[in-house]
């Protein structure tokens, strides 16, 4: 059996999986239910300063797109930080922390950008017993505007100047969220660091305008015929979020900084790719929000599985295993020679294949053979782009296969060397240079 | 002697006033819009796709079930009507299983096809309840064309005639139009006068008269008809009913199954209709199929369908034959009927011959036979034409026709059951109605 506890900054959780600082980490009542479907940790709903708490919008905060038969697949919200009393969250984080000491208890928080302000809250916080914070950087929407969250992670020296004040007054591990909405998510990440940070956790929600009502003319979610860009999150956004964790992964300045992996993770699948990335744990906000907690038995289950299947005995022994694999296009092989494989067998002949090779890619597959309506792969135009395997709607139906060293590719009339040659060498590389390795 | 069901002989009202309601309602209720999404989203909108080239009419298929993914069933229904003006008609009574949806590629893949004809209906009846017309006609010929026959094949061939800009006169010997539509569709599938409604949909267009009560070979001849019109089309269906030849045929309670479906779908009141407590139905076709299940529907006690051959032979669909074996109806094969049992001029029972291939392979008698009792038996023979073609070139005792549904006559196009060609089939009819009158187009105005 996989021993999933997960340690992730001196943080103990039963499992990797630990609910995001979102609506389902908003109150004592949600946690406890979360603890007692599984979850390994949570991330607390983001706290404000003291005073009279924020206010959220009266009207629609969520906005969804979907693919066939209603499946969410993205999620969109113009939701505040808690809009509860502070000494009420404290409260009852410190109340939950005792009942269940095996969980993580994380607190996000997110104050005005001056050292005053985090030097008053840093103290209530870590009196809850509380097992760590996290920065919340991230708020794309409404908290921006008034210079928090995105605001602030959107300008590395005020995460590095912000993470320092934490490290400064707290003894407690500091996860920083960063925001995905910048154009290098490795400048923040380096300036969280820089300042000390234990870990960086990513992404939280992306810049978006989910959809516009087309009577009113207002985007979605509308407020009285109005709206505002919001956080996009769920599974559309994971490859955005997989992303952003591999390049902090394989940064030579950020590489071993420990990352919470957070966007779209939504089955036991998911949080492995994440964790194979470099990630140490996954945050679940969406897919909790879109099913309830009892998914955490699934990820649990399947994970545990996949482990046993792969001999990993702990999650440390493939967390990062797929980092080392991510590089730049430069580097990749150009003498990998693949071709389309169509499984006859398997083949229902809807034709989309062909369709979809014939309209927009390279006219490489036949639609009829003998005078009968036959779907095959002419390997003498095929540039093996794969298109056609993301159309099939027959799993494993269609296969891109690598040609044997020694064959020819009979598209170009060249023999397969089986040799690793890639764009750096390449005779059309007008800045070629000599043989140089991967990274 | 029993009440109700079990009153022996040929008797009305066997059933409560509920029970006939419950029996006659749709066969397949539509698709609400929930349904309807679910459902198209199932499909991979092939390329050069499968169902649509299945489909007599070539519905662009794809297509319409895209549109109604997308929430534009308006758009759906004029792309189901720019290829099959009926295609509401078509979406309740095509024989799908054999059709569309056979070829569907998600038949192949997991046995369960995309349901084509209720996502058809589902466009179809949302554009009808609108009353949305999506074509206009093209400025006036001056050209006339005469169609016999109000059915599928006439007036799909009157629509696209009038499309184009000519005059349309439709006669038809019936006091309704519509055809079998109105006289032979089975009525569960086609409940709610959606005939008459469909007549009404497909005339809007504008350019077509309907003259009931006209029939050629008595009011006129077809000679008379080219000379006063610029071309005729012919959809006369098969109107006449094949001779059992066996003796006792003329005693009290051999019907034709056609005159039976007929009344059915004219009768104002179900609990009218008359229907033996045993009923025996000759025939393997569709029209057999149909008066066994409505004969049983109407509270029938016993009712066996009797084929001569055996079940690959028959020419009902699978589906049918499940739906007919659902309703209760016996299906028995390799029986030929020999004679008529008659007891006081009425019929007592049936006594059949069973069947066999002999090592040619042709069908004889093994010499057994056995008596099915019964108080009624509908012939479902098979049906033919009602004229002697009036002059034009006959073939297999259908009208002959080029690809193009012209006759041997000049000036004279036919389509539908009664021309060569093709399946019996509502679609079918259609299909060639509007090919003839693209021929007509063709010709009338020199293209
Ligand atoms: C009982 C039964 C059930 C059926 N069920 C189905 C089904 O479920 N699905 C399916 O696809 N198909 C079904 N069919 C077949 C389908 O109904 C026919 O293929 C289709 O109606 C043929 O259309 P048509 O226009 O050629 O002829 P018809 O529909 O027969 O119309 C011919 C018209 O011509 C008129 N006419 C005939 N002679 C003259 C004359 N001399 N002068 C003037 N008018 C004349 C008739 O009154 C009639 O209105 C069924 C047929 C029967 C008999
Ligand atoms: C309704 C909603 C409210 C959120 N509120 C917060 C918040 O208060 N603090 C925070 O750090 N992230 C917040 N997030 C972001 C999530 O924690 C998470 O980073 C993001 O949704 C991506 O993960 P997912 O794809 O699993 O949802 C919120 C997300 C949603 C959907
Ligand atoms: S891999 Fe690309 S080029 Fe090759 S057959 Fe598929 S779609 Fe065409
Ligand atoms: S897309 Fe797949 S199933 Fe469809 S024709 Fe091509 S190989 Fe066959
Ligand atoms: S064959 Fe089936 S899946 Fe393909 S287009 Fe037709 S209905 Fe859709």
């Amino acid at each position: 059996m996989a021993d999933l506890r997960n340690n992730f900054v001196g943080i103990k959780s039963p499992n990797p999986f630990w609910l995001a600082s979102a609506p389902p980490t908003d109150k004592a009542y949600n946690v406890e239910r979360a603890f007692k479907a599984g979850w390994g940790g949570v991330v607390w709903k983001t706290l404000g300063e003291a005073g009279p708490p924020v206010v959220n919008v009266n009207g629609p905060r969520y906005g969804a797109i979907w693919a066939g038969d209603r499946r969410l697949m993205g999620f969109n919200n113009i939701e505040l930080i808690t809009d509860r009393d502070l000494q009420k969250n404290l409260q009852e984080i410190k109340a939950v922390k005792m009942a269940w000491p095996d969980c993580a208890v994380v607190v996000s928080i997110m104050v005005p950008c001056d050292e005053d302000s985090w030097k008053a809250i840093l103290p209530l916080v870590e009196e809850t017993g509380a097992d760590g914070i996290e920065l919340n950087f991230g708020c794309p929407h409404g908290m921006s505007e008034r210079g928090m969250g995105a605001a602030v992670g959107q300008v590395p020296e005020y995460v590095e100047m912000v993470v320092r004040w934490c490290k400064q007054y707290s003894r407690m591990p500091v996860i920083t969220k960063l925001t995905p909405n910048v154009t290098d998510v490795r400048k923040p990440a380096r300036a969280a660091k820089n300042g000390g940070t234990d870990a960086v956790s990513l992404i939280n929600t992306i810049n978006s305008i989910v959809s516009v009502d087309l009577d009113s003319f207002s985007p979605n979610p509308s407020i009285d015929g109005k709206g505002s860009h919001g956080g996009y999150c769920g599974p559309a956004a994971k490859p955005i979020a997989l992303h952003m964790v591999a390049e902090i992964a394989r940064d030579a300045e950020t590489n071993g900084l420990p990352i919470s992996g957070i966007g779209g993770i939504t089955t036991w699948r998911d949080a492995a790719e994440f964790m194979a990335l470099g990630a140490g744990n996954v945050q679940v906000c969406t897919a909790a929000m879109v099913y309830g907690f009892k998914i955490v038995d699934e990820m649990i289950s399947g994970l545990s599985n996949w482990m046993d299947e792969k001999g990993y005995r702990t999650i440390d022994d493939f967390v990062g295993r797929a980092s080392r694999n991510v590089t730049d296009w430069q580097y990749l092989n150009l003498e990998y020679i693949t071709k389309a494989r169509i499984d006859q067998d398997l083949c229902i002949k809807c034709g989309r294949c062909h369709i979809v090779c014939e309209d927009t890619s390279h006219q490489a597959i036949m639609k009829e053979k003998n005078g009968v309506r036959h779907f095959e792969v002419m390997d003498n135009e095929c540039v093996g782009c794969n298109l056609c395997v993301n159309v099939c709607p027959v799993e494993d139906c269609i296969e891109m296969v690598a040609l044997p060293p020694g064959t020819i590719d009979e598209r170009t009339g060249r023999v397969v060397t089986g040799k690793y040659a890639n764009w750096t060498t390449h005779p059309n590389n007008p800045m070629r240079k000599s043989v140089e390795p991967a990274e | 002697m029993g009440e109700g069901a079990l009153k022996d002989g040929i008797a009305a009202g066997r059933l409560g006033a509920d029970q006939y309601a419950a029996n006659f309602t749709d066969l397949h209720p539509p698709l609400d819009r929930h349904e309807a999404f679910v459902e198209a989203d199932r499909c991979y909108f092939c390329y050069d796709a499968p169902c649509q080239n299945a489909c007599p009419t070539s519905i662009d298929i794809p297509l319409f079930i895209r549109e109604i993914v997308t929430d534009n069933p308006l758009g759906a229904a004029e792309t189901i009507f720019e290829q099959n003006i009926l295609g509401g008609m078509c979406a309740r009574v095509c024989p799908t299983e054999q059709l569309c949806e056979e070829a569907c590629v998600r038949e192949a893949a997991e046995g369960k096809p995309v349901k084509i004809g209720l996502l058809q209906r589902y466009a179809t009846d949302i554009a009808m309840a609108a009353e949305a017309q999506f074509f206009t006609r093209a400025a006036p010929t001056g050209k006339r064309v005469a169609v016999v026959g109000a059915g599928p094949a006439g007036l799909a061939c009157a629509h696209r005639l009038a499309l184009h800009g000519h005059d349309v006169v439709i006669y038809d010997a019936r006091p309704k139009a519509g055809g079998l539509n109105e006289y032979g569709i089975a009525s569960y599938k086609a409940p709610g006068g959606f005939a008459q409604a469909e007549v009404d949909y497909v005339t809007a267009i504008g350019g077509i008269t309907i003259e009931t009560g006209k029939i050629l070979g008595e009011h006129f001849s077809l000679s008379e008809l080219a000379g006063r019109f610029d071309a005729v089309f012919l959809g006369l269906g098969l109107g006449g009913v094949n001779v059992l030849r066996a003796d006792g045929e003329d005693a009290q309670g051999v019907d034709s199954a056609i005159d039976f479906i007929a009344d059915l779908r004219q009768a104002a009141d179900l609990a009218t209709l008359p229907i033996g407590r045993k009923v025996v139905v000759i025939g393997g076709g569709m029209t057999a199929i149909d008066a066994a299940v409505q004969s049983k529907l109407l509270g029938a006690e016993e009712v066996t369908m009797v084929y001569r051959r055996g079940k690959e032979q028959m020419n009902a669909s699978g589906f049918e034959q499940d739906l007919a074996a659902a309703k209760g109806v016996t299906i028995r094969h390799w029986l030929a009927p020999r004679r008529i049992v008659v007891r006081g001029g009425e019929v007592a029972g049936i006594e059949l011959s069973y069947m066999a291939l002999d090592p040619a392979g042709a069908l004889k008698p093994t010499g057994e036979t056995t008596i099915i009792a019964c108080d009624q038996v509908f012939k479902a023979i098979g049906q033919t034409l009602s004229t002697d073609g009036e002059g034009v070139q006959l073939a297999g005792g259908k009208i002959e026709v080029d690809a193009e549904g012209r006759t041997s006559m000049p000036k004279v196009w036919a389509g539908g059951d009664c021309a060569t060609g093709g399946d019996d089939l509502t679609v079918t009819a259609v299909a060639e109605g509007r090919d003839a009158a693209e021929s007509i187009n063709r010709t009338l105005m020199g293209l």
